[in-house]
């Protein structure tokens, strides 16, 4: 990973369907280099997915609800926080698993269809699991900024159009 | 009423901005994207808002002194001097003005008797020629040409010099062309400002964006110094525009008659603005630029996009080296500048500015903001692939 390497990331992130062409444009490459670059980037698993950033609020939808819980457990011996962690990364549910600094262990987030299957999901499978202590279920009401993204749709500023 | 009976002549007769007129009729459509501004689209860094804020906070609500914050005009000093080796006193020859826009006018209205002549490369900015007139001077266009890369050339600088001419308005980098001048290009102009002793005053706005080679200021050329006004702010370096501040810069007789009239006319730049603008400054001095420089390279890769897909799609452009625009040519659709602006708003709802709205020399060329997103880059550019393509086979 140099420089190059992380300049190609930074307007993949911003936009993952920019070609190559047009990177090698942006960054004064030969096309070339870009795609081996890139090639290389996703082999080691740098680049581990090309996704779509979707503004539920947007999506004509009453069924999907997403759940931050913070997940106190025991760290064992010889693995730490990874057992547990890996177990719970199982689930269908789960899009995303931190381990984290403070006064909780692992940061859980969870996407359901309603607040009755998220809830179901941390009664019956997490809070079950062994070694979990704890769980506090927070629900995400609104998007503000997600992935870098404005979803906020009222914080947009109208440039004036001057001279 | 008949208004015109007591309203100045003069000023009736000035036109309003084109670049205006122009986003009249754009905001008729409500989708429009637009490539017309003349602003950085970063936020001013968050530093800087705080220091304002701070200010505020602590009750730093009076007026500064006429000069601006002595902090302010030492760090400009310093900044000067660290960027481009030229040396300003902080007390006798800089101060802060509202804006690079307020200097403009007061260099011009502390020089011009009714009658100079100032001359004004073109394409340049909309407002040097309507302050020239508002001083009951002749603004004079130096012509400035493709094949030139848009610098101004050494002979149409002399073609346009009379025994009138008082002083040359040397805007580079360049708004609307992006074009630069390179260190020799200036030295050129500043011997002909010497042997025809003329004032030069240095618009140098954007002399933090230039890609490929840093600004070459022509107070830093020998003997240019004291024939020099130095105009800069912290608008484009620093995403600032809205907080007016910009400063002066020059030997201190000129600097001792442009203050009376800042005095007078506005007293001191907005007090929390300089606020933000000292630690502009200073949290430069200390990440060496890091604000600057992220910037300048988002704003590069912008610059290398649009010039290749332009000249790809087959609307020639030149490769500008500073600022945030680019300036395509479009006489190759059979149409001018103000058609293709119109027709491009009309038929795909993307707005650029018409070239003729900077001088008449303009007349074939648009003008293009970079100043926007990747995403709304590639988006516009999709949509006038499709209106050239169109325009193209019904030639």
């Amino acid at each position: 990973m140099d420089k190059t390497d992380k300049r190609i990331l930074a307007v993949l992130k911003e936009d993952a369907r920019t070609t190559h062409e047009t990177l090698a444009t942006m960054l004064s490459l030969e096309v070339g280099d870009v795609s081996t670059r890139i090639e290389r980037m996703e082999r080691d698993g740098v680049i581990a997915k090309y996704t779509t950033v979707v503004n539920n609020e947007l999506v004509q939808s009453d069924d999907f609800v997403i759940a931050l819980i913070e997940v106190k457990v025991t760290p064992q011996m010889t693995h730490g926080f990874d057992s547990i962690a890996r177990e719970i990364m199982q689930c269908e549910q789960v899009s995303s698993v931190y381990l984290m600094s403070g006064s909780y262990d692992l940061s859980v987030i969870v996407e359901g269809r309603n607040l009755k299957e998220v809830s179901s999901f941390v009664s019956a499978r997490l809070s079950v699991m062994e070694n979990v202590i704890s769980t506090a279920t927070h629900f995400i009401l609104k998007k503000y900024k997600s992935e870098g993204v404005v979803l906020d749709r009222g914080a947009d500023k109208k440039r004036q159009e001057l001279v | 009423m008949n208004y015109d009976k007591y309203l100045n002549r003069r000023i009736r007769e000035i036109k309003p901005s084109g670049i205006r007129k122009f986003f009249d009729v754009a905001d008729i459509y409500r989708d429009v994207i637009s490539l017309g501004v003349g602003e950085p689209d970063f936020d001013t860094p968050w530093f800087a808002r705080k220091a304002a804020i701070d200010s505020i906070r602590n009750g730093n609500t009076q007026y500064t002194s006429n000069s601006g914050l002595p902090a302010l005009r030492k760090a400009i000093s310093d900044y000067l001097q660290d960027r481009q080796q030229l040396e300003y006193d902080p007390q006798h020859e800089i101060f802060v003005t509202v804006g690079a826009s307020e200097a403009i006018d007061l260099a011009l209205r502390a020089l011009l008797e009714p009658g100079d002549e100032v001359i004004i490369p073109e394409p340049s900015y909309v407002s040097y020629s309507p302050l020239v007139s508002l001083c009951f001077g002749t603004p004079v266009p130096a012509v400035c040409e493709a094949k030139d890369n848009f610098a101004l050339m050494p002979e149409h600088l002399l073609e346009s010099i009379t025994p009138r001419t008082k002083a040359l308005i040397l805007p580079y980098p360049n708004n609307p062309t992006g074009a630069i001048m390179t260190r020799e290009q200036v030295q050129a102009i500043a011997r002909i400002a010497i042997e025809r002793d003329l004032i030069v005053i240095s618009d140098e706005i954007y002399s933090e964006l230039t890609y490929g080679g840093r600004h070459a200021s022509v107070a830093a050329v020998d003997s240019m110094r004291e024939r020099t006004i130095l105009i800069n702010g912290f608008s484009k370096a620093f995403a600032m525009t809205g907080w007016r501040v910009g400063y002066v810069c020059a030997p201190e007789p000129l600097i001792r008659q442009m203050l009376k009239i800042h005095q007078y006319a506005i007293m001191c730049a907005t007090t929390a603005s300089q606020y933000a603008a000292l630690s502009a400054l200073n949290q430069s001095f200390e990440d060496r630029y890091a604000s600057i420089e992220q910037m300048r390279e988002e704003y590069d890769m912008r610059r290398r996009f649009l010039v290749a897909q332009l000249n790809r799609i087959g609307l020639e452009t030149f490769e500008p080296r500073g600022a945030f625009y680019v300036f395509p040519c479009v006489s190759s659709l059979g149409m001018d500048g103000e058609t293709f602006a119109n027709e491009l708003l009309r038929e795909e709802h993307v707005a650029v500015v018409p070239g003729e709205a900077f001088g008449a020399v303009g007349k074939d060329y648009v003008r293009i903001s970079y100043a926007y997103s990747i995403a709304s880059l590639k988006r516009a550019m999709e949509k006038i692939e499709r209106f050239v393509c169109r325009h193209k086979a019904n030639k």
